[in-house]
């Protein structure tokens, strides 16, 4: 049997590279059998450009961008990881240069986007916008979506937030789209697979005893649910409490913090101050 | 003759940047390097809770975001009046989370952004994306014992991530831990947790005894003429780091190019601006008293960076400065360190100043700071607190300065009505890759290029290790360009 390739172009905007160092630390798959090894027998990635991993740099590197946008048209995988910065044209961040000429994020991912079979938004920022798009938004930061809207392009985007995502949603959502296809993605209503995206994580949170037997910790360190101190697990939808983070070692609130909703369109303004009680008033 | 080369990006190493050097032939005699991402960190944290800056600053960074949030913890601890109160067990436990940080982020450097541009991957592994395309032309190591090195950077990934899950059981995840907060840490130190730690630590330590290490002086055997490239300003700082309850593990000061222990004192740092895309007005200014103004389109700028300076002076800061630091201030475990590569290489102090001096002393740093989490971890005492209790003051200022694993971090709060009212932060890698500054002294990535030798234009394997012995935490772009060219930049903010 041939193996099928998934060509790989993964950009990085207004982000910090914490996403991509989320998905270093993959388990099963590891990130060598996502570089290295078919990741489903007969299915297996290439990943022809990510500027931290990659060794080429320079010309040699960009020219990868022009060559996959023309000569895989339609047949490669765009991961944005990062917000996409609009003010000023573009102008507070840029990819490399191309032909002598500068190239912004925002004209990156939109010329990749155009022609790619799918995008993956990795991360919150990518996503809806994240903390570069926080208040005051001083480089008018957007997600992926809000950029294909504005430009019309209508390659398929996969929300897959967190700040940074678990790297099995990432891992996960490549083994549906190899095993059943990208159409077999089931996304709720702001784009997430509801595969690692369909329950709260207060439903799953291993402090819900306490919740609802009214045991409430007052101050950081005490034993209790968190929701006095600003846990957001009542309405962030992610699969946390039960997948665990780094290798199962720990997750935010077995460590004792309240969840960030980090995996929320809303994050970071509408979920903060991060250590003060949401009441429903706030959420209306 | 004189040569024009442009290369954009250059890769593997974290963020957003530019470097441009005149070469005339053959030489580097001209340098300029830029940060070309702007998000705004300082601006979008005013009016915010200020205890909400921990969590938010760590997101300047995913390699090292423990660095942020430990400055983030000193800073505010500071502002709310907690330094004397933190207890023991919390300064252990953030000192363990954070040297997990520098473990991880040493090895990823090393392997995984570094190495690649000595060893042979390609011969090794096959060629194939992420290996190709490359440099070509200069691969020195070659047969088992480039396989060898080849399969450390798969092993290497492991053990990274090891790292990572190490630092979860305190930190609760990786990357963006949730662990250290004003006054202390979230999580207790239990005895399971303890022993845990330990094993897994123990696993590590001997990856950097037996393999981080050993690699390093292969590849130091292989390329020795790098012990004399790429020296840059010898001015050495570090604002000291690893708050335990003993005192710091690496010493404040500033070491001249004389290799003389001066002292350290926050007070003289200042910004320039003046080619750097901010307003001219704050230029000059100490952090504590500094705004963030940007002007992108301001002429005679080519950096979002700023220019940081000590009394004036151009500095650079990471593993080096601070193995080299704690040396001159006769440290026994970090001369001991450095005497033993010294002499096993058959070189003397003066050669540490180079792309490779930058390496060994990040290796021997990783050695130093595992050995010492053990004992980190058994001055724990499980049944102690690891949080004091704090109230956000209606007004405040505060400063956060310890050592991240690419060089000195410092921040700065001022609070008002309980809210942030200001919040500066420097990263090493302002300092580091800063542009000229207000009296035209290039930044230490800009001398380190100076003088250096490119012998292939096409393949400048020469510039990008100097850039990357900084492990700088930026994207990057090396241009060349021709000494005639009647301008250097074409440097716009991309």
């Amino acid at each position: 049997m041939s193996t099928k390739e998934y060509p790989v172009i993964w950009l990085q905007g207004a982000g910090c590279t914490g996403c991509s160092v989320s998905i270093l630390n993959a388990v099963s798959p590891k990130i060598q059998n996502l570089l290295l090894d078919e990741l489903v027998p007969g299915h297996q990635l290439r990943l022809l450009f990510h500027a931290t991993i990659m060794a080429g740099q320079g010309e040699p590197a960009i020219k990868v961008l022009k060559d996959t946008e023309k000569d895989r048209k339609g047949g490669y995988i765009l991961v944005v990881e990062g917000a996409v910065p609009t003010a000023e044209n573009g102008l507070y961040g840029g990819i490399g240069e191309i032909d002598g000429k500068h190239v912004t994020i925002v004209q990156s991912v939109a010329d990749l986007g155009k022609s790619a079979l799918l995008t993956i938004a990795l991360g919150t920022c990518a996503a809806y916008g994240g903390i570069p798009a926080a208040k005051p938004n001083p480089t008018l930061c957007k997600g992926v979506q809000a950029v294909f809207d504005e430009k019309g392009i209508e390659t398929q985007v996969v929300n897959i937030p967190g700040c940074p995502p678990h790297p099995e949603w990432f891992t996960g959502t490549i083994s549906v789209i190899m095993f059943s296809g990208a159409e077999a993605l089931d996304l709720d209503d702001v784009g997430r697979p509801k595969l690692f995206y369909g329950k709260l994580v207060h439903e799953n949170c291993p402090r819900r005893a306490d919740f609802d037997k009214g045991k409430f910790a007052e101050k950081l360190g005490d034993a209790g649910c968190l929701y006095q101190l600003g846990c957001r697990g009542h309405y962030t939808y992610a699969d946390c409490p039960l997948r665990q983070w780094n290798n199962g070692v720990n997750w935010c609130v077995r460590a004792g913090s309240p969840c960030l909703g980090c995996v929320e369109p809303e994050f970071p303004d509408g979920t903060s101050p991060i250590y003060e009680k949401i009441t429903f008033e706030d959420l209306k | 003759m004189r040569k024009k080369i442009k290369i954009d990006p250059i890769t593997r190493i974290e963020g957003h940047m530019a470097i441009e050097a005149v070469v005339d032939e053959g030489v580097v005699k001209e340098a300029r390097c830029a940060g070309t991402l702007f998000r705004g960190f300082e601006i979008i944290l005013k009016g915010r809770d200020p205890r909400d800056a921990c969590r938010l600053t760590q997101r300047i960074c995913g390699v090292c975001p423990t660095a942020h949030a430990t400055a983030s913890a000193l800073c505010i601890d500071d502002a709310f009046g907690l330094t004397d109160k933190i207890p023991d067990n919390a300064k252990l436990i953030r000192a363990l989370i954070f040297g997990s940080n520098f473990l991880q982020s040493h090895i990823l450097h090393f392997y995984h952004l570094a190495a690649l541009d000595y060893v042979d991957t390609v011969a090794a592994m096959g060629d194939m994306a992420p290996f190709v395309p490359r440099y070509e032309g200069d691969y020195r190591i070659v047969g088992q014992e480039n396989a060898q090195l080849a399969d450390n950077y798969i092993q290497a990934l492991n053990i990274r991530r090891k790292c990572q899950e190490m630092l979860s059981i305190f930190g609760g995840k990786m990357p963006h831990s949730v662990g250290i907060v004003p006054g202390g840490v979230t999580e207790t130190p239990t005895e399971d947790k303890i022993t845990n730690f330990l094993w897994r630590l123990n696993e590590i330590r001997e990856f950097v005894d037996n393999t981080y290490i050993p690699d390093v002086i292969s590849v130091a055997k292989a390329y020795p003429d790098y012990f004399e490239i790429g020296t840059g300003c010898k001015r050495m700082v570090a604002y000291g780091g690893f708050e335990l309850p003993t005192g710091k593990l690496f010493k404040a000061g500033i070491v001249s190019p004389q290799l003389q222990a001066e002292p350290f004192d926050a007070v003289n740092i200042t910004e320039d601006l003046k080619h750097s895309w901010y307003a001219d007005s704050e230029s000059g200014k100490n952090p504590a008293y500094s705004d963030t103004k940007p002007e992108p389109t301001k002429s005679q700028a080519y950096s979002f960076i700023k220019s940081p300076r000590y009394q004036g002076k151009v500095c650079e800061l990471g593993p080096l400065a601070r193995m080299v630091n704690n040396y001159v201030r006769h440290d026994g475990k970090c001369k001991e360190l450095i005497d033993s590569l010294l002499s096993e290489l058959g070189a003397e102090v003066d050669a540490l100043f180079s792309v490779l001096g930058r390496h060994a002393a990040r290796a021997l740093e990783a050695k130093l700071i595992a050995d010492a989490m053990v004992d980190w971890l058994q001055a724990l005492k499980p049944t102690e607190p690891t949080i004091v209790e704090s109230q956000i003051p209606e007004t405040g200022e505060g400063a956060g300065l310890t050592e991240a694993p690419r060089g000195a971090v410092g921040h700065w709060i001022s609070i008002k009505d309980s809210k942030t009212e200001r919040y500066q932060v420097i990263t090493p890698t302002a300092w580091n890759a800063s542009p000229k500054d207000d009296k035209e002294q290039g930044g230490a990535v800009e001398q380190a290029l100076l003088g250096a030798r490119v012998r292939d234009r096409d393949n400048p394997f020469e510039l990008v290790r100097i850039v990357r012995s900084f492990d700088p935490c930026l994207a990057c772009s090396v241009h060349l360009l021709d000494a005639r060219a009647d301008k250097l930049g074409v440097f716009r903010v991309v």
